[in-house]
């Protein structure tokens, strides 16, 4: 890092709370011209940094910077975990800037040089730093032609810029790089930026495919990801674990533990932790330690769940209504009545959690695998009763989080036993671990009744979701009179959900668009209609409508003149992060074993503009691929409150030779703001594959996997 | 209870004063500074571990280092010579098979394993041979048509 003389005073921007100041942030970045930006989406609100917690000058969540060599740099405190943002966001800057993108560094996840952000989730990247990075950057053009229109004395409105070099075309002699106006500078810039749809004519970058930028590291060996992180004197932490969430430790003997060479034992309360600089060897003394955990009864297991959240003394907050139920079931011809189970999920990422933490002349550093860099900078900062510019949080290369790394309580213990033993201390998971902490994906049930007229037009629809939140619930056909109602947890009753749960790849929205798409799958079996006409006549989104039709389109769909039909072709839509989703697929039913074997799917996606529709299409493949895992195997089996499922020998992932041939569309939206991209197409493959089981076979299934045993027995009952 | 353990490692000799019941996972992350090779299940059910040891793919989080004694192990790092990708690596690069990068390794040592046993395979047999080695991101299409075209090349090389 460039240490070097800076005169700047101190200016009225510094932040006069608990961050830093703009004389110490130039220090840290070096010289050069500094644009702050706050990004907003356009249609829902990003979350801002709760006043007087946050550092760095003002409240803007993002910079972008130009350096003295002409290089550019973005600093944003969201982090790569496989999703690609790493490139897309390097062609947003290209673009705006006329720089190519091998100029653009990208600066991520690292609390001390890049401004708060609430965390890499929801597909917010590029749906809300697109459009306003863009206003950013576009903003750092205009400062640089500025300067150059000084320097060269030409009006700006002459001037040209191409690949960094700002030039006067009448005049060649007249021209200046970047990095000539930005040597010596220190100038910031502060935008309070409001997202516009921009015209996508011009865009160089944007819009068109490109390979990913950070290949060459992954394939070589040389991603540093954190469990790779090695410093002088670091021990291995193994800790002594319980065997269930519930356990209380009563007591610990770790007296043999410690005969094991350089083993040291600490403890922290609950937390005891077992150091040794090799890992296998700690692993090893681990094994010696003897601890008596007391745990809660738990009764309650992975069968039960489903009946206790029904019964259960639960909210019932209406999220949406229109019209009236009971006239609404009274014009219905037939009513359906559907009932929906959705286990535990894992997310299992290769990588487990893992975290370096460091204590250094009253300096907190910690590298972790972590979604969320900026939170668990608070997190420390708090328990340590530090401020927060004594605490760094730098994320490396993530393998995979899912939205199971926004939780980093392996990083909260990797710094206290760091705390203690005064030295750095890794933490990184196993497997084991990986599944007793995770915070799964929740188990749900989905209630849905609801009826149709003569036509086939759906006239009531009384919607209910069980402890598994409301994202996708709503309900996308036209119908005159619904209810959507959650229901969820009470205030001083007893916790439902045993395990702990959190964001999973699209929350929510896979429980609730397979609880919609099996039972508008039901009405148009009732209807006696084609499942693709019948969603085209309820529909009136037209964006949906359009996606729908793309699908159907690139699947070279034919309507069946019987339903089921037996060729085995399912149909299932949704939306999800702003973006319309539909696929269609074929599949084949063995009847005998109950094996389901995808041959195709063909997924139309409207997401707006895409940024890299390369990379666009790769994150609907694997949301894809991943979601095959949740339809045919993936449960977490429990019982008195002990995970059964602790490794990927009985918690199936997804393997090659389950991959169907996936077509894919990206709908022409180039004229729209950008809507996510990293999740909604894994929404809808639960109910396509379930709809398709029907249509080659009849049988209805109601709960999730699809396992052989499964299918078999509602194969039994058609 | 250590041993000396000598070994080729990446096409150099090797040697060091180890307990050999230590498994060549850590031994290569902790002891050798090699951390290409990753930590995935610790069971050699997921193949994110994979090296070649005598041109075989194999767990090496079940492989206990006294075990590789006298034999060739190559690892991630020693793919590329002076600088090239091997064709493998290249084809991941080109097909971009590969989102998060944790499995990638993995993925390589056991496609390559694969190929010098067999450089003429075919889709099916490709799918067989990567089928035990997981992947959360869902890279798969992308994994198989890299290992098709590094096969491709592999045999016109030669």
């Amino acid at each position: 890092m460039k240490k070097e003389k800076n005169k700047t005073q101190v200016s009225e921007n510094l932040t006069g709370r608990r961050g830093m100041e703009r004389r110490d942030f130039f220090k840290l970045v070096g010289g050069g011209i500094v644009i702050f930006f706050l990004p907003r989406c356009t249609s829902e609100s990003v979350p801002v940094a709760e006043p007087g917690k946050r550092s760095l000058p003002k409240d803007y969540n993002a910079f972008v910077k130009i350096n003295e060599d002409g290089t550019v740099s973005c600093y944003t405190g969201k982090i790569e975990m496989g999703q690609g943002i790493i490139m897309s966001l390097v062609q947003v800057f290209a673009d705006e800037l006329n720089v190519p993108m091998e100029k653009i560094k990208m600066v991520m996840g690292d609390t001390e040089l890049c401004p708060w952000d609430g965390g890499t989730w929801g597909s917010t990247t590029i749906r809300s730093f697109g459009p306003n990075m863009r206003r950013a950057v576009a903003e750092a053009r205009g400062v640089l032609i500025e300067l150059a229109s000084n320097k060269l004395k030409v009006p700006a409105s002459q001037l040209t810029v191409v690949d960094g070099v700002i030039s006067d075309p009448s005049n060649p002699g007249k021209s200046v790089t970047y990095a000539e106006l930005a040597k010596g500078k220190k100038i910031d810039k502060y935008l309070d930026v409001k997202p516009a749809v921009e015209d996508y004519t011009k865009f160089t970058f944007i819009g068109k495919s490109f390979k990913r930028n950070d290949s060459k590291l992954k394939v070589t060996g040389e991603a540093k990801y954190t469990g790779d992180m090695k410093l002088p004197g670091m021990l291995f932490a193994r800790i002594v674990r319980p065997k269930s969430l519930s356990g209380k430790l009563v007591s610990v003997d770790y007296s043999e533990a410690e005969k094991i060479p350089g083993t040291k034992v600490f403890r922290d309360g609950d937390l005891v932790g077992v150091l040794n600089e090799n890992y296998v060897l700690a692993s090893r003394a681990l094994e010696k330690v003897k601890a008596e955990y007391s745990y809660d009864e738990i009764k309650v297991n992975d069968k039960s769940i489903f009946e206790s959240m029904v019964k259960a003394d639960s909210t019932a907050d209406v999220e949406t209504t229109a019209g009236d139920l009971e006239p609404g079931f009274k014009q219905c011809d037939k009513v359906i009545e559907t009932e929906i189970h959705d286990p535990f999920l894992a997310h299992a990422p290769i990588e487990t959690h893992s975290a370096l933490a460091r204590f250094e002349k009253e300096k907190l550093t910690v590298w972790a695998s972590t979604q969320t860099p900026y939170p668990l900078q608070d997190a420390l900062a708090s328990h340590f009763s530090m401020t927060l510019d004594k605490v760094r949080v730098i994320v490396p290369f993530v393998g995979g989080g899912f939205g199971g790394k926004s939780k980093f309580q392996q990083a909260m213990e990797a710094a206290k036993l760091a705390k203690i033993a005064a030295k750095p201390v890794m933490v990184i998971y196993t497997r084991d671990e990986e599944f007793l902490y995770d915070n799964f994906h929740s188990a749900g049930v989905i209630k849905v009744k609801a009826g149709i007229d003569k036509s086939g037009m759906i006239k009531a629809w009384d919607y209910h979701v069980y402890f598994c939140g409301t994202r996708g619930s709503e309900i996308i056909y036209d119908v005159p009179n619904h209810k959507i109602t959650s229901h969820d947890h009470k205030a001083n009753t007893p916790q439902v959900h045993i395990l702990d749960t959190g964001p999973w790849r699209a929350p929510n929205n896979n429980t609730n668009t397979l609880g919609r798409e099996l039972q508008i799958d039901r009405l148009a079996a009732a209807a006696k209609m084609d499942p693709l006409e019948f969603r085209l006549k309820n529909l009136k989104d037209q964006r949906m409508i359009d996606t729908l039709k793309a699908a159907a389109d690139l699947f070279g769909y034919v309507p069946a003149k019987k339903h089921p039909s037996g060729r085995g072709i399912g149909i299932a839509i949704g939306t999800d992060v702003g973006t319309m989703v539909a696929e269609i697929a074929e599949i084949e039913v063995d009847k005998k074993t109950g094996q389901v074997k995808v041959l195709r799917i063909a997924c139309a996606q409207d997401m707006g503009l895409s940024v890299n529709p390369h990379g666009s299409t790769m994150q609907m493949e694997g949301c894809i691929t991943m979601a095959l895992g949740y339809t045919f195997a993936e449960e977490i089996r429990f019982e008195g409150g002990e995970v059964i499922d602790r490794n990927y020998d009985t918690y199936q992932l997804p393997r090659f030779s389950w991959v169907p041939k996936i077509d894919t569309l990206i709908l022409d939206r180039k004229d729209q703001p950008p809507h996510g991209g990293g999740e909604p197409a894994i929404i809808a493959v639960g109910a396509v594959i379930g709809n398709a089981i029907f249509d080659a076979t009849g049988a209805r299934l109601f709960q999730m996997p699809y396992t052989p045993e499964r299918v078999l027995e509602a194969l039994k009952k058609v | 209870m250590e041993e000396t353990i000598s070994f080729q490692l990446n096409g150099k000799q090797t040697e060091l004063k180890i307990d050999p019941t230590q498994t060549l996972l850590w031994v290569l992350r902790n002891n050798l500074g090699l951390t290409g090779t990753k930590f995935g299940c610790g069971i050699g059910f997921c193949g994110s571990c994979t090296v070649l040891v005598d041109n075989e793919p194999l767990r090496s989080c079940s492989i206990p280092v006294g075990e590789v004694k006298g034999k060739n192990v190559v690892t991630i790092e020693g793919l590329a010579r002076d600088g090239e990708l091997s064709p493998v690596q290249k084809a991941f690069v080109e097909h971009d098979a590969l989102q998060c990068g944790y499995c990638t390794p993995g993925m390589i040592m056991n496609a390559t394993g694969m190929l010098l046993k067999n450089p003429s395979v075919t889709r099916d047999e490709i799918i067989a041979g990567m089928e035990d080695n997981l992947c959360r991101c869902g890279a798969h299409i992308h994994i198989i048509d890299a290992i098709e075209a590094a096969a491709k090349e592999m045999k016109g090389g030669k």
